[in-house]
């Protein structure tokens, strides 16, 4: 049970399985050291997304890094991973 | 509701131990708490454990009788607690409750991790398991990734710089020579912590806390029946434990921790004190930006100031708040199930003045704070010397 009055919608629980036009960056780190699954891809970028349509979304980097405020788009899923990059 | 008392303490030394197996770290630390307390084995009415992912780390379920039968103790409800990094904050509020609640009167609580014999990305795998894996685990997030977001985005918001993260490690790492019970004991400087290997930008790996091996305990009875046994008492004036959403994303602001919040208000209106009153604490330094973050959460200075309050030194052992004596997860280590107890133990240690070179001068009244997760549990203590 969480502690607000109503239950969290499906889009936040299960981010990966909508799809989503843009956003701001919130925050974000480029890691180098990753886990088993990801330890090919270091280093690697991913970063938390004030979307456009509501929420907030963890997501891969795709080509340039991003700054905290920078405007990206939504990319494409690889393997079910959200990938944004920032506007051509 | 009646008093508790902390009556007996006792840690295993924290490192990388490959000739040591979980249970054999978890019956060393229980039977010193016992030791300590000189109680017996048969006095004890149920034993709680803290233990984070022993399944996943060493393959062993079904681990506190497993442990408790090793220290012959049978008969009595034995059960495991998770949750994530704060397993055994959360083992010790449960079992402070029902001994308040007059259920037990005589209760070992243990938190032990095992962690050093697998390799790191299995390491960094594991841990991510306190996270969110349909969502941030899933898109390649590790616990350093998920604390270096919550850093960057405190450093944009409050102009935190990383010269004030490495100075809690350089804190930290400086309390640790003092302890003979430390992981690594050894003196860093501001430009080693900066010039670190980078782990999940802006952190090095100064920033982070060790994967370690440990365990620790503790015997807990009700104040009133404190003088029947040897250790000398502490008394557990305050203590709450709160949750909050386990994905990053989910948080209105993750520059503070919710949970944190909610659980020092309920444990300082418990204990009747206020932030100014408290004179040592044990904070849950998971990683630099956490001991800082953790500062501001709990009253001890305002919003936004926790960085340049441990560049200011105010964090020391001679400060006018010090904060991990015993050098905190940083150095200390991170057996992430024993941590929540190791924190019980080592302000008891102060309060009853036991703390060698690391004693604060002030020592009446004392604050743990056990963090899981990115912040989906917390549990705050208060204990006072009694």
């Amino acid at each position: 049970m969480s502690t607000t009055t109503t239950a969290l919608p499906e889009a936040q629980l299960q981010p990966t399985k909508t799809g989503h036009s843009g956003g701001v960056v919130y925050t974000d780190t480029v890691i180098f050291s990753g886990p088993e699954q990801f330890v090919k891809d270091v280093p690697y970028q991913i970063a938390i997304i004030t979307l456009d349509d509501g929420g907030r979304l963890t997501c891969r980097i795709d080509g340039d890094n991003v700054s905290i405020g920078d405007r990206v788009e939504f990319f494409e899923f690889r393997n079910g991973i959200p990938f944004f990059r920032k506007p051509a | 509701m009646r008093p508790v008392a902390v009556i007996g303490i006792g840690k295993t030394k924290f490192g990388a131990f490959p000739d040591r197996d979980l249970r054999s770290l978890a019956v060393e630390a229980g039977q010193k708490a016992l030791e300590n307390a000189q109680a017996d084995p048969a006095q004890v009415e149920a034993f709680y454990l803290g233990n984070f992912a022993g399944p996943e780390f060493v393959g062993q379920n079904h681990l506190a009788p497993y442990i408790a039968g090793a220290m012959g103790i049978t008969g009595v409800p034995a059960t495991r607690f998770e949750a994530a990094c704060a397993s055994s904050g959360a083992a010790f509020f449960h079992a402070v409750s029902a001994v308040s609640a007059g259920l037990y009167d005589v209760v070992l609580v243990t938190g032990v991790e095992k962690m050093t014999s697998r390799p790191t990305p299995v390491v960094a795998g594991i841990l991510a398991g306190a996270g969110d894996c349909c969502g941030e685990v899933a898109a390649g997030a590790t616990f350093p990734a998920l604390f270096a977001m919550i850093a960057r985005r405190h450093m944009f918001e409050y102009g935190t710089k990383r010269e004030h993260l490495a100075a809690v490690a350089v804190k930290n790492h400086a309390n640790a020579l003092h302890n003979e019970y430390a992981h690594m004991r050894k003196a860093i400087t501001i430009e080693q912590a900066l010039s670190g290997k980078p782990i999940a930008d802006p952190l090095t790996v100064y920033d982070c806390s060790l994967v370690s091996d440990g365990a620790a305990s503790v015997l807990i009875v009700p104040l009133e029946r404190a003088s029947e046994f040897a250790g000398q008492p502490v008394r557990v004036a305050g203590i709450a434990q709160t949750s909050d959403y386990v994905a990053l994303d989910l948080k209105a602001d993750i520059t503070t921790f919710e949970a944190v919040r909610r659980a020092a208000e309920k444990a300082y209106k418990m204990a009747g004190v206020t932030p100014a009153d408290i004179q040592v604490a044990e904070l849950h330094d998971c990683f630099t930006i956490a001991e800082i973050i953790a500062t501001e959460d709990l009253g001890f200075v305002d919003k936004g100031q926790g960085g340049p309050f441990a560049a200011a030194g105010c964090t020391a052992i001679t400060g006018s708040k010090p904060v991990n004596t015993s050098g905190g997860l940083k150095a200390k280590g991170h057996p992430v199930g024993a941590t929540g107890v190791a924190q019980i133990c080592d302000i008891t240690q102060q309060l009853r003045g036991e703390a060698g070179e690391r004693q604060v001068t002030r020592h009446d009244i004392g604050l743990t704070q056990n963090l899981g997760g990115s912040g989906a549990t917390a549990v705050v203590t208060i204990l006072a010397a009694a």
